[in-house]
């Protein structure tokens, strides 16, 4: 058994020319590879704070009917938190203006949005650093009520993501600064950024569901 | 024996060097390619398996006679968690994912998954934490809770040892090592296919390891979720599952059952696969109601998400809430049904060739409908509570677990080992060793439904004479030794058939999906063309090019060579890869993963002085790994690569 080949394009499709840029890895779907992975981990990250609200909603009413209720509306400072959120999402318009700068070539502009994203991103956990020493010194700590309990986990979790993407946005800086000519870099700066909206996102759901309601 | 030695249609370009950075045991240390990755989950999870196994013995000795004190109670505590947790975690889990790494690439005609290095640090992560969670034996006493560690008997007052947080952060890991291995799945097989292999061509095997992938990446976080709170509960006097403080151990319920009822279709469906692949190769037929069986898949995933709470029918969460669950409950059996009548449809008016493989598949669907009619039973409120926390369940699920999910792994390994190994088993032994784990499974696990139904309740270490029991548990014990002797057995088989076995050719079952046509075992790149696909079942297209298309729907019969030519000219051009680049070895998941596991030795230990410090050197560990990988992923690039 054995026959030739029976398909070959070879002929029509053979020639890489050496010094055109590369065509995107796109896949089957014709999305890149590493976007759909990330997509994939952004569902999979977003059941995992589905439950962690899921449980503060749980235990709120719980909370309040027990003796040693603490409300959460006598301690949580929503002014506050609202330039938290303000600064959250002043550091997604910024990831935009990073990557279109870098789309566009703008190394200037890029490394300046680039670096304010990061900043931004920093300034929130300094923000949520002082309000849980604030919420510690005023007596809420995990085992104090069911508040402490559910609250510290939830926001706690959602700051250290906030930390993960500030960290993976720091890296990406300095890998597109190191070599700046590599083809890859428009995809490390938007999955970075991807990631980036999608804290942010959680935030505007914990800042609605937790703080204002 | 038909044998396809020639190339399907494609385009031949330069194979890669030959890697000879690393040889030995340190080719296995630093691998990224998907085959050997596949055969480290699968010797894992067997030597797991074996340990489990060895766990069941321990108990089938404590319960043949009553009143025994073989065990001592809190060790058949840690047994019984550790049977669960391992048959689950580290045996079922791991032995679908690492043939499903070995296959699920060739069968959709690729040359590796889509993210190589990912994959290691899974397979690493996967035997850290499987070594983590039995470290805890010798850390003051595995975790005596149950698999499923029902609060409040995980708080610290009841489980005062470690155990149950070794059993966290080990579960941890490999929840780590599952959910980035099925992201590479998911991604591999969107993704990743050859020319012409449409979702609609991929074999059944691909769209139950694609529907596997999804539902364990959106159940596994709610158990990490659970598994979070839980820690905190033991270590900082958090309040979630402490009923004294005000919290919910009904709420741990909801998040461990939320993942643990997809964790069983986690479990079941890629061998539902395994069985879609065997049955038509071995009737000589093509699958009956392909697009019947992979939907059916979805249908399975998705309702597998709305009836976690029949696990919960006891807790008495009111009629409206159980009237929910159960009517959600039994409709999954439509979908099941139609798949098993599907697979019985198969096999009508094959010309049935009886292999060891087929013998398993049969089994498989003989034994998983037992297991399914008495799950029906239990997804009615009013059965499950006279049955609940009884032996029948015990039944029930061993009927699903090892008579559908094992069979069904054993069915694989038989029908890839030639594959795998490039030997051929003994038919003989397999044949034997069939009938011994088929005998003694129903031997084992059938007077547990009557030992049930006579009211014998789960989870207990021993029981009084005299209550009816005695003689169904002395039969169990009697067949669960007869089923290590099968499993033997097996071993004997596998050992030798590496070492003497005949060598197998590229196709020995006349099989119809593109694995079958590399050859045995595949090369590092898989296939030096990568196939293009006109059909479902491309290997039976060129090897019987002259019989009708089977899939054609229209009035008039069309031969396979003249379908062919039909999907080439509606297919047009192609892309072609102009050179094979595959991706170096590397030691940077392994050390990586290392960095993880000494950072969760700092987790188990978070609430003890100065543990924070293993936590940070972890931390620096999988930062040094991470920055190697960054390095490693440089050097690779298909982008900088493809400019040289």
């Amino acid at each position: 058994m054995s026959t030739p080949p029976t398909h070959t394009t070879q002929d029509t499709h053979g020639t890489p020319s050496s010094h055109a840029a590369p065509a995107p890895m796109l896949g089957s779907l014709g999305v890149d590879s590493r976007k759909l992975g990330v997509w994939a981990f952004i569902g999979s990250e977003t059941l995992f704070f589905a439950a962690l609200i899921t449980i503060y909603l749980i235990m709120a009413p719980v909370n309040m009917a027990r003796s040693d209720a603490q409300d959460p509306k006598e301690f949580l400072d929503i002014a506050f938190t609202s330039l938290l959120a303000a600064i959250l999402l002043a550091s997604s318009l910024t990831m935009v203006l990073a990557l279109a700068a870098n789309k566009r070539g703008d190394t200037r502009q890029f490394r300046i949005w680039h670096l304010a994203t990061v900043i931004l991103g920093f300034c929130f956990l300094g923000g949520q650093v002082y309000e849980f020493n604030k919420l510690l010194h005023e007596g809420v700590t995990l085992s104090s009520s069911l508040f402490g309990t559910s609250f510290f986990v939830l926001t706690g979790f959602h700051g250290t993501h906030v930390a993960i993407g500030a960290i993976w946005l720091l890296s990406t800086f300095f890998k597109v600064t190191k070599y700046p000519d590599s083809p890859e870099n428009a995809m490390d700066i938007e999955l970075a950024g991807l990631y980036w909206h999608f804290v942010d996102l959680v935030w505007v759901a914990i800042f609605t569901l937790i703080y204002l309601i | 024996m038909a044998v396809v030695e020639r190339p399907l249609g494609g385009v031949t370009v330069p194979k890669p060097p030959e890697t000879n950075e690393y040889a030995g045991w340190e080719s296995w240390l630093t691998t990224v390619d998907h085959k050997k990755i596949g055969i480290m989950y699968i010797v894992g999870a067997f030597v797991f398996f074996l340990i489990g196994g060895i766990e069941a013995l321990l108990m089938r000795t404590q319960l043949g006679t009553p009143n025994n004190t073989f065990l001592t109670p809190d060790v058949y505590n840690q047994m019984m968690t550790m049977h669960g947790t391992t048959m689950v975690f580290l045996a079922i889990m791991p032995f679908n994912v690492g043939i499903a790494n070995f296959v699920v690439p060739l069968m959709i005609g690729a040359r590796d998954m889509a993210f190589p290095r990912l994959n290691a640090l899974s397979i690493w992560l996967f035997f850290f934490g499987g070594l983590m969670l039995y470290f805890s034996f010798m850390a003051g006493g595995a975790p005596a809770v149950g698999w499923f560690a029902y609060a409040p008997l995980t708080m610290k007052q009841y489980s005062p040892t470690f155990g149950v947080d070794y059993w966290i952060i080990g579960l941890l890991l490999t929840g780590i090592a599952s959910i980035s291995g099925s992201l590479n799945f998911i991604v591999t097989i969107l993704n990743m296919r050859a020319p012409g292999m449409t979702m609609n061509r991929m074999p059944l095997y691909v769209w139950m390891t694609l529907i596997t992938s999804f539902i364990l990446v959106f159940a596994f976080p709610s158990l990490t979720a659970g598994q979070i709170a839980l820690l905190f509960d033991r270590h900082f006097d958090t309040r979630f599952f402490n009923p004294a403080q005000g919290g919910d151990a009904v709420l741990w319920m909801h998040l461990f059952w939320f993942f643990g009822h997809p964790e069983v279709y986690i479990l079941i469906l890629p061998t539902m696969g395994i069985v879609s692949e065997v049955l038509p190769t071995f009737s000589r037929k093509p699958i009956f109601g392909y697009a019947f069986v992979a939907y059916s898949g979805v249908a399975i995933g998705f309702l597998g998400f709305l009836v976690w709470a029949h696990h919960m029918f006891g807790v008495g969460l009111g009629p409206l809430a159980n009237a929910f669950f159960s009517g959600a409950s039994m409709l999954i059996a439509i979908p099941t049904g139609v798949k098993i009548f599907n697979w019985i449809a198969t096999m009508y008016l094959g010309s049935i060739s009886l292999k060891t493989p087929m013998y398993y598949a049969i089994g498989f669907v003989s034994m998983f409908i037992i297991g399914g009619i008495s799950g029906i039973t239990l997804a009615s409120p009013p059965i499950d509570l006279q049955q609940t926390d009884s032996y029948y369940v015990v039944a029930h699920f061993h009927y699903v677990l090892f008579g559908g999910s094992i069979f069904g792994i054993f069915a694989g390994m038989h029908y890839w080992f030639p594959k795998i190994t490039g030997r051929m088993y003994n038919e003989t032994l397999g044949k034997i060793q069939f009938w011994l784990t088929f005998l003694s499974f129903n031997i084992t696990f059938f007077p547990m439904h009557i030992t049930g139904t006579n009211g014998m309740p789960r989870r207990i270490y021993t029981y009084e004479a005299g209550m009816g029991w005695d003689v169904y548990n002395l039969i169990s014990t009697f067949g669960s030794f007869l089923m290590a002797f099968g499993i033997l057995v097996l071993v004997w088989n596998a050992i030798t058939s590496i070492r003497n076995g005949p060598p197998a050719p590229n196709d020995p079952w006349d099989g119809s999906s593109l694995e079958w046509s590399t050859p045995s075992p595949p090369p590092a790149h898989n296939f030096d063309t990568i196939p293009i696909v006109y059909s479902r079942r491309p290997l039976w297209d060129t090897k019987y090019p002259d019989l009708d298309a089977a899939f054609d729907i229209g009035t008039k019969a069309v031969s396979r060579r003249e379908k062919i030519e039909q999907e080439k000219a509606r297919m047009g051009e192609l892309p072609t890869e102009s050179h094979i680049h595959m991706p170096s070895p590397t030691y940077s998941p392994l050390i990586a993963a290392f960095g993880i596991l000494v950072a969760g030795f700092g987790a188990i230990y978070i609430s003890v002085p100065f543990a924070f410090i293993a936590g940070l050197i972890g931390l620096v560990i999988l930062g040094v790994g991470i920055f190697g990988w960054v390095r490693d992923s440089r050097r690779d690039s298909p982008y900088l690569v493809s400019q040289h």
